[in-house]
C-alpha cells in the first residue's frame, strides 16, 4: 500500500445513473505519481477510441487528485481535470486549486470518474458514503456564484464544496472551464464544455474521512522545512503581496507583452494597470487555497460605478461584494491584448469569466482575434467596428459568448475555428488549437517552443523557462530546459502540489514530502523520469487521436513576422532549429517516442 | 498565562491549523474533527478561525453532571477527562460558543486543550493569524469584540445615507 491515497475511485455512469466504486490502481499510482499523470493513464485505458468528439458521451472527464492533495503539504490542495479538450481534440489536464479536491479526498475517493451523458441536468451529491444523482434544473442556467450558493442550501451543508459549469460550459462554449470553490478554475481546453455536454452542472462534496501518511515523523519534518523556506524566500514573499500579477510589468519591460492580438510585444498602458496599481487600489484582502501558506489569490472590489458600466447589473449577481482576481492572464486577455488599459474593465471582465465559466485566456485572445478581424474589415457583423482600447465591446462580447449570441456565437469556437470561418486562419494565435497564454512566443523563444510542443495545445504551465527567457533573448539551450522540465512539472503537477510553490521550495523539500507521505523511495532521478513516462503518455495519448508532429507548429506570426519594435524588435521564433533539438533529446525521432524510449519507460506495452 | 489570541484579519484561509489539529488527534489530516474552525465569509472576503477561548464562566464546566471538566491549573484550559465523560452532550448544548464537540465512535465529548500548552495550531498558521501568547486580561475577546463593534460603527456612521 503506498500511503497518502485513500485507495478508492469512483465511477459513475451518467447515462446509465449508476455508479461503483473501484479499488484505486495502486501500480498505476506508483508509476504514474497521481492527479494528472494517473488520471492520465485512466483516460487512456477508458478512451479505447480516443478520435472521438469530445462532446460526444463516449468521453470520459476526470477529476484526480495527487497524494498530496489534502494533507497539510503546503500548496498541496490541487485537484486535475483530465479529458480530452474540446477546444483541442488532445488531451487536457487542467489543474485547480482552491478545496474541492481535498474534500473529494475526505469523502473517500482518490478519483472521480464520469462517464456517458445524463439525459436531463443532474448534479452529484457526494457525502461520504452517498453518491447521488439530483436534479439540476433548477440552477441550469445559473452562473457558478449563483449555481454555488444555491446547491449549498440545497443540500444543507454550508460547508460543502462544489465544482460546477457556468452558462459557458452549458452553452458549450470551447474553452468553458470547470469552476470550484465559486472562484477557482480548470482553465483550459474546454473541460467545462465536456462537463457541460455530459448534462452535469455541479459535483457537491462533503466528507469527513482522514488521510494518512507513511512516516509520520518524517512528514511533518520535511513540512517544518518547507514551510520555512517558503517563509523566508524574497520570490514568495513577493509572490504573497502581488500573486501572479507581478509579472505584467518585467514582461513588458522586455518587450514581450502581447499586445493587440501578438501583433506588438510592448503595451503603453502597462502601467495602468499593474499588478501593484491594482493591489494598491482594489485588492481588499489575500486568499490561500486549501494548507496553501502562500497565498497569492487576492480579493478586490470594483466601484459601483464601474459595474454599472460594464454590464454587471445582471451578473455576477454579488459583484458589488468582493471576488477574486485578476491575475495576470486576464490583465492580458483583457487588457494589452485588446488595448484595454482600465484596471475596473480587467476586473469585471475575470469576475463575468468566473461566474460564466470561462478560460480568461482563450477568451481574451478570441476577442483579441475578433478585433483584428474587425479591423480587416472581414466581419461585417452588428458588432460595428472594434477598436483597440474598446473596452465596453470588450465585455459585451465577452457576455455574448457564454451565451453564444451574434459575434459571441463564433468566439465561442476559439480563435482557431474563427480564423477559418472567416478565411484568415493567421489571426489564431494558437498551438494545436489553443490559444496562447501571455507572453510571446518569439520575444521568449523557449515558451515558444513550449506552446509548440505542450500536449494540451499551447500553455505557460507545462515548462519552466520564465526566468531563462526573461535573461536570454536567444534560443540556444532552450530545447534542453524545455524537455527537463516538463518532466519535472508532470511529475510536480500529478503530486497534488502547486507550481507556485516554485516561488521558495526546492525540488529536495518536494521528494522529502513525497516519499514520507507515500512511503515510496524515489530519487530525482525517478521522479523526474516518472515525469518523463506522463508526457511521454499523454504525447501517445496525442498521437492515437490523429494528432501529429505536423501540430508541434507555430503561427506564421511567430515563424515569420519578425517583432516590429520594443527591446526584442526584429524577432522571430526558431522553432524550426530548436524543435530537432527537442525530439533528439526526447529519443522521439520524427516526433515520434521510439519503440527503445517506450521501453526504458515501461510504456511499450501500452503503446 | 497565555492564550491563544485570534486575529482574523491575517487570516488567509489556508486551514493549515485544522489539519495540525486533526494531525494531533489523529495521526492523520482529517479537518472534520478539528476542535478549531475556519469560518469563511465569502462576500466579505473574510476568514476567521475560531475555537474555544477557555472562557471564565465556562458553562461546559457548569452543565456537566459528572465533573468530567476540569481546569488545568498550569495552563488554564478547561479539559475532557475522557474516563469520567458519559457522553451526555449537556457540554455541547450549554457552551454559546459551539466550540465543544461530541465524538459519537467514542461517546465522549471532545474540545480544545491548548495542546497541554503548546497549540499545534498556532505553530502552523503562516500568517501568526492565531498566536499563543501572554495576555494582560484572561478575557481578551470581550474588549476585541468592543473594537470591533466600534470600527462597525464609526464605518456605519461613514457611510452616506
Amino acid at each position: 500500500m503506498i500511503a497518502g491515497w485513500v485507495g478508492k475511485v469512483l465511477k459513475v455512469d451518467l447515462s446509465a445513473r449508476t455508479h461503483e466504486v473501484q479499488e484505486l490502481n495502486l501500480r498505476w499510482a506508483r508509476d504514474f505519481i497521481g492527479g494528472r499523470g494517473l488520471g492520465a493513464r485512466y483516460l487512456y485505458e477508458l478512451l479505447q477510441d480516443p478520435t472521438i468528439d469530445p462532446l460526444s458521451p463516449d468521453n470520459v472527464l476526470i477529476f484526480a487528485t495527487g497524494p498530496l492533495t489534502g494533507t497539510n503539504a503546503s500548496c498541496g490542495a490541487r485537484y486535475m481535470v483530465v479529458t480530452k479538450g474540446a477546444l483541442t481534440n488532445c488531451i487536457t489536464t487542467s489543474n485547480s486549486g482552491g478545496h474541492f479536491g481535498p474534500e473529494l479526498k475526505f469523502a473517500g475517493y482518490d478519483l472521480l470518474i464520469v462517464a456517458g451523458r445524463a439525459a436531463s441536468p443532474v448534479y452529484l451529491w457526494l457525502c461520504d458514503g452517498e453518491v447521488e444523482l439530483r436534479d439540476a434544473s433548477g440552477v441550469w442556467g445559473k452562473g457558478v456564484w449563483d449555481t454555488d450558493d444555491m446547491l449549498r442550501e440545497e443540500v444543507g451543508v454550508p460547508d460543502a464544496r462544489i465544482a460546477s459549469i457556468g452558462q459557458a460550459g452549458e452553452n458549450l462554449v470551447r474553452f468553458a472551464a470547470v469552476m470550484n470553490d465559486k472562484h477557482r478554475a480548470a482553465g483550459r481546453s474546454g473541460v467545462g464544455a465536456v462537463m457541460g455536454s455530459k448534462n452535469l452542472k455541479a459535483v457537491v462534496v462533503k466528507g469527513s474521512g482522514s488521510i494518512p501518511v507513511a512516516d509520520q515523523a518524517s512528514f511533518l519534518r520535511s513540512q517544518w522545512k518547507k514551510k520555512a523556506s517558503l517563509r523566508d524566500s524574497k520570490g514568495r514573499q513577493n509572490f504573497t503581496q502581488l500573486g501572479t500579477s507581478s509579472t505584467l510589468m518585467p514582461i513588458n519591460a522586455i518587450g514581450a507583452l502581447p499586445t493587440h492580438n501578438f501583433l506588438q510585444t510592448v503595451f503603453d498602458g502597462a502601467e495602468k494597470i499593474s499588478g501593484e496599481r491594482i493591489n494598491d487600489d482594489y485588492v481588499v484582502a489575500h486568499k490561500a487555497c486549501f494548507a496553501c501558506t502562500i497565498a497569492c489569490g487576492r480579493v478586490s472590489k470594483i466601484s459601483d460605478e464601474a459595474g454599472g458600466r460594464f454590464l454587471l447589473h445582471t451578473s455576477p449577481r454579488n459583484w458589488k461584494m468582493a471576488g477574486e482576481g485578476p491575475e495576470y492572464e486576464s490583465m492580458f486577455g483583457f487588457g494589452p491584448e485588446v488595448g484595454v488599459d482600465d484596471p475596473e474593465a480587467i476586473i469585471a471582465a475575470h469576475w463575468l469569466c468566473n461566474d460564466y465559466g470561462m478560460d480568461p485566456i482563450s477568451a481574451g485572445a478570441t476577442i483579441g482575434a475578433a478585433f483584428e478581424l474587425s479591423q480587416e474589415g472581414v466581419l461585417n457583423g452588428t458588432e460595428g467596428v472594434l477598436e483597440w482600447g474598446d473596452a465596453g465591446k470588450m465585455l459585451q462580447l465577452l457576455e455574448d459568448t457564454a451565451f453564444r449570441r451574434g459575434l459571441g456565437d463564433e468566439i465561442a469556437e476559439g480563435s482557431k475555428r474563427m480564423g477559418e470561418k472567416f478565411g484568415r486562419p493567421g489571426v489564431a494565435m494558437v498551438s494545436k488549437g489553443q490559444e496562447f497564454a501571455a507572453y510571446d512566443g518569439r520575444a521568449m523563444q523557449g515558451r515558444g517552443l513550449s506552446y509548440a510542443t505542450s500536449n494540451r495545445g499551447a500553455c505557460h504551465l507545462k515548462a519552466e523557462v520564465l526566468r531563462a527567457d526573461y535573461k536570454d533573448p536567444g534560443h540556444e539551450g532552450k530545447a534542453g530546459q524545455v524537455a527537463r522540465t516538463e518532466n519535472q512539472i508532470s511529475a510536480l503537477d500529478s503530486s497534488g502540489l502547486c507550481l507556485f510553490l516554485n516561488s521558495g521550495a526546492t525540488y529536495d523539500d518536494y521528494i522529502a514530502e513525497f516519499n514520507s507521505a507515500t512511503g515510496m523511495d524515489l530519487s530525482m532521478d525517478d521522479f523526474v523520469t516518472a515525469g518523463e513516462r506522463i508526457w511521454n503518455l499523454e504525447r501517445l495519448f496525442n498521437l492515437r487521436a490523429g494528432i501529429t508532429p505536423a501540430d508541434d507548429t507555430l503561427p506564421k506570426r511567430m515563424l515569420e513576422d519578425p517583432i516590429p519594435t520594443g527591446p526584442r524588435k526584429g524577432m522571430v521564433s526558431k522553432l524550426g532549429e530548436m524543435l530537432p533539438e527537442y525530439y533528439d533529446l526526447r529519443g522521439w525521432p520524427e516526433g515520434i517516442p521510439s519503440q527503445e524510449k517506450l521501453a526504458e519507460l515501461g510504456l511499450e506495452a501500452i503503446a | 498565562m497565555k492564550q491563544l489570541v485570534i486575529h482574523p484579519e491575517r487570516c488567509t484561509g489556508c486551514m493549515q491549523c485544522e489539519l495540525a489539529c486533526s494531525f494531533v488527534q489523529t495521526g492523520t489530516f482529517q479537518p472534520s474533527v478539528s476542535v478549531i474552525k475556519v469560518h469563511v465569509f465569502d462576500e466579505q472576503a473574510s476568514m476567521a478561525p475560531y475555537t474555544c477561548f477557555q472562557c471564565e464562566e465556562a458553562w461546559c464546566m457548569t452543565a456537566c453532571p459528572v465533573n468530567a471538566i476540569t481546569i488545568d491549573n498550569v495552563i488554564g484550559a478547561k479539559v475532557v477527562l475522557s474516563e469520567v465523560c458519559v457522553g451526555c452532550k449537556l457540554c455541547t448544548i450549554a457552551c454559546p460558543f459551539g466550540t465543544i464537540f461530541y465524538n459519537p465512535e467514542s461517546n465522549k465529548a471532545f474540545k480544545c486543550n491548548l495542546c497541554g500548552g503548546d497549540p499545534a495550531c498556532a505553530h502552523a498558521c503562516p500568517t501568526a493569524a492565531i498566536e499563543y501568547e501572554d495576555s494582560e486580561t484572561k478575557d481578551w475577546v470581550g474588549p476585541w469584540a468592543e473594537r470591533l463593534n466600534e470600527s462597525f460603527l464609526t464605518a456605519l456612521a461613514g457611510e452616506p445615507s
